[in-house]
């Protein structure tokens, strides 16, 4: 419409820069906080401009490690929460896709009673039912195990109902003309309904794998050894409660090398991002 | 809803639905059932002896001051992180509806902080405010600001909000900008023939039509700030001080801790199970009328 | 090539919905066979029985001389093409064609031959490595049919296959349909509910309403010679007249505008029926013979015109060659052809032929 007269129109790249500046400020101060000295930031007089010690630091950070109370390089934790977050995700769309195909191409009894079993899960994240969880995890001798810090979490039914939400829209034609080709049940998954998934897969992979990378409170509780920390909660414990001794530079690395994987993962898959985002949702 | 066309097949169906049913089954029904059973018994002190109470446990936390002090924390927390990201969201997605240049570099640059986690956003937030060594802090100080989130209790909660508020905002806005651009170009125009003003057409055709949207989005962020704040709390302010910051599921995890009061945390688990299936099923209604299941 | 013979066919949905009701057809080796109807006659459910998409409650389906109720649709050896077309979008023309043969294991070498085949006969020969989405209507629609005809089957199945496109291309692909028929000589069954296709493909029509059959016969037969009220007025364009009548006289019908000769040998009849006049079969006639009409509307259609007016008290339609005469709102007489008289019974429509 015919209505940016003056300077009004210049409004909405005020507001928006503005917006983006204060989200991106905690992190510019973040990554600044990262290449100065740690005794420079201790003492409250750090400067908003970076520092000279970038490649110490992070070369520290990742390969030995801060030397507070964990000792464990970041190098590893990063491995751990890139197996964590990926098995997160590609568990949960392998166990999802083929139960929603389940109950969208048969027909059997207790169909709807399973969908039901399945979908009540969607409302009550790990929180709420943690120590059980834990309990159980522990009886099952998960604990410190990449099957305890995963399968847990892969109990949801979210990525479920987005592919059964995807199945019904393809055409039932497509089903008919596979059985007259000479396709079953499996044959139509694998050579139709899979490669039509692809984008909603990618779409999916990449909110699961957000999701998983960020976990917090159950890889608190599933891992007791250093060398089983994910990123995450590997910086959480490298603040220490006395501040003077929390290498706060290394702090800071760290956690800009936690969000450095997922925000590259939004950025650069960002149409499958918000397909995943905006969809799961419905 | 089903397919017309379906395949027959007595066990495939079965054994495709298999491995979903068993981790459900296993890391779902069980733990969710453990967390009702153990929320009617009470442990002594070193775990030897459990006695079954009936509702004790849920007596006693509603009998507890602190209790409803978490709860009105978590109320507060919710309508404060709510009500800021969604506002400020709302501001920010209008802008970005309008034809301007480079509105996907816009785009792209305010949804990331989605993708950081709780307990990072947290990290960051701490080490600007942080009394002896944030930069902002020290500006405050400077302007004769007292404000210290480690030892005011306001002060510390106010701290959480503004992190949870960063983090939520890129989704608040993902979705605004999606309601937005759904509405029909038409019916601005032909609002805007009718003669009424830029901040009129807001408030009285965009708003209303992006209600939906509002309403789904306020339900979101009440679960957010239920569950996924507690990466922040925990890296910033362990609840504190004095519980000034503790929420309902940081209070589950804090009783329970190290076996502490088991029963307690396991009753708080069943209550906050049932607002939240109180909350879904409100969102469910609502859905309803949009999707048929 | 095989034939295909429905007995006492019948289809009975949930909730006691009957979509067909006991249907027996013979669809001779080699013939196209057309069922047409409106929509929600049963003629799809029909169809997509015989292809084994859609259980039979009752009487049997034979292809060939094997019944195939309980036999899986990839084993009866027929092939469809739908209505909207149902390719696979991720797979390239070539692999579409290819798809069925290759799950029933067909040699490469063969499969790389029938498909070059089709695609020679459908001229689609260009576009065998592109994906269903960059070819056009037309494209898409020959290739759902290359895809049918790879597979050589007994019985091909059409279900509404020209529906989806524009009205000159369905034109084109429907004389192609026909030329394919010509050459291959497959017995094909075929469902629509445009008139036009069906007359002009089939060799033999069944029309059906309600889930059953109301007349089985040649395009010529059921044109001239239709077994009910309901096929008379499906059957043609503009649709047939129908009015009220009483036989008063041997050989001679009292119908609101007037009185007409019908042919006495042709049907029997008395008392009360319901007089059917093709607009094409009504003359205007000079001086003082045939029945009075006025036009109140004249519809020019080029090389006809098409009269809107009232006969006696019933509103008909006559359809005249084009020519320089001025019929709007003048008296006219008309006259009909006995032989084009078609009396049906009141009350059950059937056509009271003997």
């Amino acid at each position: 419409m015919v209505e940016h007269r003056g300077w009004s129109r210049y409004i909405p790249y005020l507001v928006l820069s503005l917006g983006v500046a204060i989200v991106a400020f905690p992190v510019y101060l973040c990554f600044v906080g990262s290449t100065h000295p740690q005794d420079v930031i201790a003492n409250g007089n750090m400067p908003i401009t970076p520092g000279p010690l970038f490649f110490e630091t992070y070369y520290k950070t990742l390969f030995v490690g801060s030397s507070g109370s964990t000792r464990e390089p970041v190098s590893t934790m990063l491995l751990n929460s890139f197996i964590m977050a990926s098995m997160i995700a590609i568990g949960k769309i392998a166990i999802s896709i083929i139960s929603a195909y389940s109950v969208v191409y048969f027909k059997f009894p207790f169909r709807m009673a399973a969908f039901w079993l399945i979908f009540v899960t969607l409302m009550l994240p790990v929180e709420v039912r943690i120590y059980p969880t834990y309990k159980i995890a522990s009886d099952l001798h998960l604990l410190d195990s990449y099957a305890g810090l995963t399968i847990p979490l892969i109990a949801s039914a979210t990525a479920t109902l987005f592919f059964r939400q995807f199945f019904l829209t393809i055409p039932d034609e497509l089903v008919e003309a596979s059985k007259l080709d000479g396709a079953g049940p499996l044959r139509f998954f694998w050579d139709t309904v899979l490669p039509l998934s692809r984008t909603n897969i990618a779409a999916l992979f990449v909110i699961l794998f957000i999701y998983g990378w960020n976990q917090y409170l159950w890889p608190i509780l599933i891992t007791t050894r250093d060398d089983m920390q994910t990123i995450v909660i590997g910086i959480k414990k490298m603040i220490v409660t006395a501040d003077a001794l929390t290498e706060w530079n290394v702090v800071l690395a760290t956690a800009m090398l936690a969000m450095l994987p997922p925000v590259m993962v939004v950025i650069l898959m960002q149409r499958w991002f918000v397909k995943g985002l905006v969809e799961t949702e419905k | 809803m089903q397919k017309r066309a379906i395949f027959g097949g007595k066990t495939l169906p079965y054994l495709l639905l298999l491995p979903q049913l068993f981790v459900v089954g296993v890391f779902f029904y069980w733990p969710a059932s453990q967390a009702v059973w153990q929320s009617f018994l009470l442990e002594d002190a070193f775990g030897l002896n459990t006695s079954f109470v009936w509702f004790e446990n849920y007596k006693e936390l509603f009998a507890d001051a602190g209790y409803y002090r978490t709860m009105l924390t978590t109320g507060v927390f919710a309508i404060m992180v709510a009500g800021l990201s969604l506002s400020l969201a709302l501001l920010l997605a209008v802008q970005a509806d309008k034809s301007i240049h480079g509105a996907g570099v816009y785009k792209t640059l305010l949804i990331w902080p989605y993708a950081v986690a709780p307990a990072v956003a947290g990290v960051l937030w701490i080490f600007m405010f942080q009394p002896s060594l944030g930069v902002i802090a020290h500006a405050m100080r400077n302007f004769g600001i007292d404000w210290n989130p480690l030892l005011n209790g306001n002060d510390a909660l106010l701290l959480v909000v503004m992190a949870s508020t960063w983090k939520q905002i890129s989704y608040n806005f993902l979705f605004f900008l999606a309601g937005l651009q759904s509405i029909p170009r038409a019916v601005i125009e032909a609002a805007a023939i009718d003669g009424a003003s830029r901040t009129r057409r807001f408030w009285t055709i965009i708003l209303p039509l992006l209600s939906p949207t509002v309403f789904f989005l306020v339900v979101v962020n009440i679960v957010y700030v239920f569950f996924d704040t507690f990466g922040i709390i925990d890296a910033m302010t362990q609840g504190g001080p004095s519980k000034a910051t503790e929420t309902l599921v940081y209070k589950v995890f804090f009783d329970g801790r190290l076996g502490g009061n088991l029963g307690s945390s396991a009753a708080q688990s069943v209550i906050l199970m049932v607002m939240v299936v109180a909350l879904t099923a409100v969102q469910f209604r609502f859905i309803e009328r949009k999707v048929a299941y | 090539m095989a034939s295909v013979e429905l007995t006492n066919i019948k289809k009975v949905y949930p909730g006691n919905v009957e979509a067909v009701r006991d249907v027996s057809l013979t669809v001779p080796n080699g013939s196209f066979t057309v069922l047409l109807g409106p929509s929600g006659c049963g003629k799809s459910t029909l169809l997509r029985m015989i292809a084994g998409l859609e259980t039979i409650t009752s009487g049997t389906c034979k292809i060939g001389e094997r019944v195939v109720n309980e036999i899986e649709p990839a084993e009866r050896d027929i092939a469809m093409v739908f209505q909207n077309y149902a390719l696979y979008p991720h797979m390239s023309v070539y692999d579409n064609m290819a798809y069925g043969l290759k799950n029933r294991g067909t040699p490469k070498s063969e499969i790389e031959k029938r498909v070059r085949e089709a695609a020679a006969l459908l001229a689609i020969e260009d576009y065998l490595t592109r994906k269903p989405r960059a070819l056009s209507g037309g494209q898409r629609q020959r290739v759902a049919m290359g895809r049918a005809i790879v597979r050589e089957p007994q019985v091909f199945l059409f279900d509404e296959p020209l529906s989806n496109l524009d009205a000159k291309l369905r034109v084109t692909m429907r004389l192609e349909i026909k030329r394919l028929h010509n050459r291959l000589n497959a017995t094909s069954i075929f469902v629509t509910h445009d008139q036009v296709e069906a007359m002009t493909l089939a060799d033999q029509v069944v029309v059906m309403n309600a889930g059953k059959i109301e007349q089985i016969g040649a395009p010529g037969e059921v044109y001239k010679h239709p077994a009910s009220r309901f096929v008379a007025s499906f059957i043609g364009a503009p649709a047939m007249n129908l009015m009220p009548g009483r036989i008063a006289e041997a050989g001679s019908v009292e119908t609101p505008g007037g009185k007409l000769p019908f042919d006495a040998k042709r049907f029997s009849a008395s008392g009360e029926v319901e007089v059917g006049i093709r607009p094409e079969d009504i003359r205007t006639a000079d001086g003082a013979n045939g029945v009075p009409f006025k036009a109140e509307l004249v519809e020019e259609l080029g090389a006809t015109r098409l009269l809107h007016g009232n006969f006696g008290t019933t509103p008909i339609i006559v359809a005249i060659p084009a020519s320089g005469t001025q019929y709007e709102s003048k008296e006219v007489r008309l006259t009909v052809d006995p032989a084009a008289v078609h009396l049906f019974d009141r009350t059950t429509g059937r056509s009271l032929a003997r």
